[in-house]
């Protein structure tokens, strides 16, 4: 009896450590932050571009790497969310188990490997690629957008494989009967109800993925350049919220350091906006929920 | 009465293991068909060879023939997306698709490339009626098919089997997840279905086989033991085996 007390509380204390220090997380950014927000104003951060911290007049406009960090998330996740369901589909009903276990296993180790890893691997092929072929245009040095498009993708690749191959084969094999034994051939059965049987879990790997995207800074800073610039050219230069905040932080202080908190309130938002706008649309049409 | 389905000489193996014994039976146009017979006498494995459902499994293996319509499906030659849209089947659990009501019903329909609004209404509420679904559910039709009782869910997967105008109806004990007013109401479903489809059913109620069906077949280890009227299986079976189940000695 005494043990079990003893274990239950143990549980509750995990949890309660757990939510605290999320908890504590949001306060000291918001408290850290706060100063800048108050000083150069909200509005004013998110949609001035220009940032000049250090200058006598300090400016803290996010807008450009708000935006590079918006641009190169949207159009990574739309090569690596289409590739990752139609990989795992094939993986999980295409291929026979064994050939699915090997490539499975890579895909796993490929998700554990730190990111600056593939970001060696991009600054080698894809932005030597674009200097040897795009030198002559101006501002084009070949680490670009692209590139940190390039990385991120990749990057988030295998987290989406993994999670989608296993949604898919948690789907129950009844309806795969089901649909099969109404005269259904195999790709309807895959796409009408199958993925739609995993959607919650497709989902989850796209939260996942858009996570990864957003919250990379190393392997982002190796191709990307680093050059605060409005993303209106994939070839040139750029800079990422995230990469801003390990680039300056360093030497930063006062209201440059609350400026930098203040773009982590930023991300934070712009992470629960993701979170909130793929809930509704799980939610939105989803009868399974009903 | 015109023969639907004729087998002959039926054997099926699971790897190494054999599960169909030299099945030969000859099943009549609209009537309905128990299949009886303990647990792992190869009923449930006879009744998915009639659509070729046992495609999906790894490893298995048939010989002989199996006569649709005089046609053997038992080949590769035959389409079994063909043989399933005439060749409906309803399962043990009832498994709607985790979408509509309305889009459960027309998923077959719809996959054969029907698009006409007016037609798949049509299809959803004849479909329903005849599963008697219909007066339930015509106000929520756009609802989740999840949260209709069991009963219902079973009914709308017998709805949604007959939207693709199958001429077979395949059962697998339909009724064992469900409560006995459910499992009432499918049966007096399945007397009603009887005057336009050829209904084989697997059950483990002997009760059930003797209320709904025309004619009876017993299995027993993978061999086929005796088929007959059903009137006549319970009320004077040839087989001593037959009598034995039937009056409870052994199952």
């Amino acid at each position: 009896m005494k043990k079990q007390v003893f274990f239950e509380t143990l549980y509750k204390l995990s949890i309660i450590f757990a939510s605290l220090l999320l908890l504590l997380i949001i306060i000291f950014i918001f408290l850290e932050g706060f100063p800048a927000l108050r000083e150069y104003g909200f509005i004013k951060m998110i949609f001035n571009g220009e940032w000049q911290p250090t200058a006598k007049n300090p400016s803290f406009g996010l807008l450009y790497m708000i935006l590079s960090t918006v641009v190169s998330t949207i159009l990574s996740l739309l090569i690596s969310i289409p590739i990752g369901i139609l990989s795992s589909v094939c993986l999980v009903r295409m291929v026979n188990a064994k050939i699915k276990n090997i490539i499975m296993f890579i895909v796993e180790i490929l998700a554990g490997i730190p990111s600056v890893i593939v970001g060696f691997f991009v600054l080698k092929t894809v932005v030597s690629f674009l200097y040897d072929h795009f030198y002559y245009m101006v501002g084009v040095s070949g680490n670009s957008m692209l590139a940190a498009i390039f990385v991120l993708a990749l990057m988030s690749l295998p987290t989406i494989i993994t999670v989608c191959v296993n949604s898919l084969e948690a789907v129950d094999p009844m309806y795969t009967e089901a649909s099969l034994g109404l005269g259904a051939n195999k790709i309807q059965t895959i796409y009408k109800v199958e993925l739609r049987a995993a959607r919650s879990g497709i989902f989850a790997a796209i939260v996942l993925g858009a996570g990864r995207v957003i919250g990379e800074t190393m392997a982002v800073m190796l191709v990307s350049g680093n050059a605060i610039n409005l993303p209106k050219n994939l070839l040139e230069p750029t800079r990422t919220l995230t990469s801003n905040i390990a680039t300056e932080m360093s030497y930063a202080s006062g209201l440059h350091q609350n400026a930098l908190y203040a773009s982590g309130i930023i991300l934070f938002i712009m992470i629960m906006i993701i979170n909130i706008v793929l809930l509704v649309l799980l939610n939105k049409g989803g009868v399974d929920n009903a | 009465m015109n023969n639907i389905f004729e087998i002959i000489n039926l054997n099926l193996w699971y790897g190494s293991k054999q599960a169909l014994k030299n099945i030969s039976i000859n099943i009549d146009d609209n009537c309905v068909v128990a299949l009886i017979g303990p647990s792992g006498c190869g009923k449930s494995t006879f009744l998915r060879c009639l659509n070729r459902m046992n495609d999906l499994i790894a490893n298995c293996r048939i010989e002989g023939s199996i006569l649709f319509n005089n046609e053997n499906v038992n080949s590769d030659s035959y389409n079994e997306i063909e043989l399933r849209k005439k060749v409906g089947m309803v399962f043990q659990r009832p498994n709607p698709f985790p979408m509509s009501i309305y889009e459960n019903v027309i998923y077959g329909p719809k996959c054969q490339g029907l698009t006409n609004k007016k037609e798949l209404d049509s299809i959803v509420e004849n479909s329903l009626k005849k599963a008697a679904l219909w007066d339930d559910v015509k106000d929520r039709l756009h609802s989740s098919a999840l949260g209709l009782s069991g009963g219902q869910q079973q009914r709308l997967c017998i709805a949604r089997a007959i939207a693709m105008e199958p001429d077979v109806l395949l059962m697998d004990e339909p009724t064992s997840a469900l409560d006995p007013i459910a499992t009432t109401k499918i049966e007096e479903l399945i007397n009603e279905l009887k005057k336009d489809y050829t209904i084989i059913i697997v059950t483990h109620s002997m009760q059930q086989a003797a209320r709904i069906s025309d004619y009876t077949a017993f299995f027993l280890m993978g061999e086929l033991i005796e088929y007959d009227k059903t009137d006549v299986i319970f009320a004077n079976p040839k087989n001593s085996k037959t009598e034995d189940y039937i009056t409870g000695r052994f199952g």
